[in-house]
């Protein structure tokens, strides 16, 4: 994708600031909507789902107790995975939003919240809520963009390195609560700078995640292996948490892929964003910025109602319950100020993603002019730009680019004789 | 010495099996620590037993008697760590009102009950969040959260145990009535049979002044009269609408003894505050319970004050967290645009406004959680004085 102010068609350009604000108008309408219907329903529902996956973890951890047994072992797993997911996406990211605040339960409370993942509460809610929210898919700014570690938007020059984004990106679904734990430590930052610069919030913030990331470790790992030991369950026991962390962090990964990643998903430059950002523009951003999943009921819940992406990142302080309720309006909105509402199902976003994440791992326009009959052709050319020099590899994007050009182009014409 | 050594062996035998049970139960505890992290073994516990022993303290509602048609006593079964209590204390209960944990205080309404349950008696005032949603909505079952019993307001023990006699005056106004109640119960119990007058009691002589709007709105009127019937108390009860307000200066003709009686009164802050110079210009001695906490003045801009000691005078439009800022004081901030949650500090006492929809959010102490209302600095706006806790 390329920022929106460096497409062709920028897709906002029909609207007048006096649009942007009347929009802003009606979504803060929408939002208000709830908030006075806000009440025992809401409470009603977290509380039940607290209640649900707490029971989940107790029973799928007391099988697992005798987790030699196969059946034991799947059910275990199974259960406990699912509590995972339902701990981190439902409860966990949508409590540490404050969503459930206005509770006034210091229990289910965005100060008070710690959860099951190796990032700790305070430094997820920096980089989540304060920098990924306040600044989504702003290139630079927006760590959620490529974690740092990727190549996420055709205007991020293209080097070998890149190549192995496709690799980088399964290793951090694998991993992806250490992966979170790292960025919310900014730690390749961090780890760059000289041992005795580093600012003392980051030694901090450095020693509060590695003594989170042992009680987490000692809890999966060895306690409730040791406790399984007397059925003689030890390894399973280790297995399956091993595989219920996995588990959540892949999925987890991909519903978030599945916000921002998907085509057609809007990205922005740094320098676009206007110094004070009205909240009608703020709002046009984070619509454009997120895409949904299309799905049951219970997909929803799974994914934390994340599958609702544009309406959380709309009214990111709302009751996740809400969102399919307001996302019928949000939509309508989306359609009379004629803009995009990206939705789809998971199969189709999770692929849309990751072609994504294959396409920029190449240089500009490679996947897009590669077929069949070139393919040997190309593939001389990407060796000799990724075994090349600068200069190669600005001559071969250059006719990269040129080539594509051309076939749209042609495309274009076809199009056109055929409607004619 | 030789009949020493066996019971000095005895004796450390049973300190070291304590010891060795104490340090038993810290592995045991820190195992089921790790067990749960982040989560602690309570979090799970209270699923299933919320009233246990070593819980934060609860109680279940086990009965809803009404009393009059916006009145109700609440029966409550604490959890195993109440403490007890003295008639005419109170306790602090929270209970969640359209999904909003809301605390006020109400006073105990009998003395300790055999059954071990506690009882509060709510009346519902006119737009009162909590007590209507107590006396016409709560079901039998709910959960409430409570604090341990506190208030001066009870009897010394000198005067509950005599032998001396014992003359005192209660002066009630509306649900004010309630610690009163608690602590006659307590003095003359209520069985089948009608009111006992226990020989305990025998040595007190009580009048009580009660005063209500109207005889259907008097909350324990029928056990008032039935006490006055059985000659454990004297009854005067003055209805505003068949009496007109009260003066206090009729009260030596409603109680000609009155300068031989030692006064308890509990009711609004009006009623205490006139009592309070009538008794100090007659020299008479005076226990007083202000019932309901004066109400919050909600406006527009305020002072607020800070837990260093700073105050400065705020507008109705400026967020906290820049007034805060400009006052020197540490504010904890993130995206200033109320997504992200990262400048929620504590209002201990006053209003605020949202900025973006004109809400008030209001915290007074006794009423709202011990630790304040939870606030988002960036988008709220004094509506008034408040204390923030940072």
């Amino acid at each position: 994708m390329t920022v929106v102010t460096k497409k062709d068609v920028n897709p906002t350009a029909h609207l007048t600031p006096e649009d942007v604000e009347a929009l802003g108008h009606e979504l803060d309408a929408i939002r208000q909507e709830v908030l006075d219907t806000r009440g025992e329903r809401d409470s009603a529902y977290i509380r039940k789902v607290i209640d649900t996956q707490r029971k989940l973890e107790l029973g799928s951890r007391a099988v697992l107790l005798a987790s030699a047994f196969p059946p034991a072992f799947v059910a275990g797993t199974v259960g406990l995975s699912i509590a995972k997911i339902l701990e981190n996406m439902e409860i966990g990211h949508n409590v540490m939003h404050g969503q459930w605040d206005w509770m006034r339960d210091p229990k289910i409370h965005s100060t008070t919240w710690e959860w099951d993942n190796a990032s700790t509460a305070d430094g997820w809610k920096h980089s989540h809520n304060e920098v990924h929210h306040t600044y989504t898919n702003i290139v630079g700014k927006d760590n959620d963009l490529g974690y740092g570690i990727m190549r996420v938007d055709e205007d991020q020059r293209w080097v070998p390195m890149y190549l192995a984004q496709p690799l980088w990106n399964f290793i951090n679904a694998c991993f992806f609560e250490y992966g979170i734990a790292a960025y919310d430590l900014e730690l390749g930052k961090n780890l760059k700078t000289p041992k005795d610069r580093r600012p003392e919030s980051f030694k901090k913030a450095a020693r509060a995640t590695l003594k989170k990331i042992r009680g987490q470790m000692t809890k999966d790992y060895v306690v409730h292996p040791l406790l399984s030991l007397p059925t003689g369950s030890f390894l399973p026991t280790l297995a399956a948490n091993f595989t219920a962390n996995v588990v959540r962090n892949v999925w987890s990964h991909s519903v978030i892929m599945c916000g921002h990643f998907p085509e057609g998903v809007e990205t922005y430059e740094k320098n676009a964003i206007p110094e004070k950002e009205t909240r009608g523009e703020w709002y046009l951003r984070q619509m454009l910025g997120s895409a949904n999943i299309s799905g049951s009921k219970a997909m929803h819940i799974m994914t934390g109602n994340l599958s609702h992406q544009i309406e959380h990142h709309l009214f990111p302080d709302l009751p996740s319950n809400r969102y399919a309720e307001v996302a019928p309006k949000v939509q309508a909105l989306f359609e009379k100020y004629d803009l995009n509402y990206h939705s789809a199902s998971l199969p189709a976003q999770v692929y849309s993603a990751w072609h994504r994440v294959v396409r920029l791992s190449l240089p500009n326009g490679w996947l897009e002019t590669t077929n069949r009959q070139n393919l040997p052709s190309q593939l001389k050319m990407l060796w000799a730009m990724t075994t090349g020099d600068r200069k190669v590899r600005r001559v071969a994007q250059l006719r990269l680019e040129q080539q594509a050009r051309r076939q749209r182009a042609a495309r274009k014409a076809e199009a056109e004789a055929a409607a004619a | 010495m030789t009949s020493l050594t066996p019971l000095l062996q005895a004796q450390t035998g049973l300190t070291g099996r304590r010891a060795a049970w104490a340090s038993l139960r810290t592995r045991l505890e820190k195992v089921a620590n790790a067990a749960v992290t982040p989560l602690v073994p309570a979090d799970y516990l209270d699923l299933f037993h919320p009233l246990r022993a070593g819980a934060e303290l609860r109680g279940r509602v086990v009965s809803v008697e009404s009393e009059t048609a916006d009145a109700a006593t609440i029966v409550i079964r604490p959890g195993s760590d109440w403490a007890g209590h003295v008639p005419g204390q109170y306790v602090r209960v929270g209970v969640d009102v359209d999904g909003v944990r809301q605390w006020r205080a109400y006073s105990l309404t009998h003395g300790p009950r055999r059954d071990g349950c506690i009882s509060i008696t709510v009346k519902a005032v006119p737009e009162g969040v909590v007590s209507n949603h107590l006396v016409h909505r709560v079901r039998v079952g709910t959960l409430l959260h409570l604090e341990q019993a506190t208030g001066e307001f009870v009897l010394a023990p000198e005067v509950t145990d005599g032998p001396d006699v014992a003359r005192l005056l209660f002066v009630t106004a509306g649900s004010g009535v309630t610690p009163v109640v608690g602590m006659l119960r307590n003095l003359f119990p209520v069985t089948d049979s009608g009111v006992v007058r226990p020989r305990r009691s025998a040595h007190l002589d009580i009048t009580v002044v009660h005063v209500a709007p109207s005889r259907p709105d008097s909350i324990f009127l029928r056990d008032l009269e039935a006490l006055d019937a059985a000659g454990a108390i004297r009854l005067v009860a003055r209805y505003d609408d068949a009496h007109g307000f009260l003066d206090v200066d009729d009260l030596e003709s409603l109680v000609p003894d009155l300068a031989g009686r030692t006064t308890y009164a509990c009711g609004p802050g009006g009623l205490l505050d006139v009592l309070t110079a009538h008794h100090e210009a007659r020299g008479l001695p005076l226990f007083t319970e202000q019932f309901r906490p004066s109400t919050l003045v909600v406006g527009e801009g305020g002072t607020v004050s800070f837990r260093n000691g700073a105050t400065v005078e705020a507008d109705g439009s400026s967020p906290l967290l820049d007034v805060g800022e400009a006052a020197g004081v540490l504010m904890p901030s993130g995206c200033r645009m109320g997504v992200c949650f990262g400048c929620v500090i504590p209002l201990k006492e006053g209003a605020v406004r949202d900025l973006r929809n004109g809400e008030v959010t209001t915290a007074v102490p006794g009423e709202t959680g011990p630790e304040g209302v939870r606030i988002q600095t960036c988008i709220t706006a004094a509506a008034g004085p408040c204390h923030l806790d940072i």
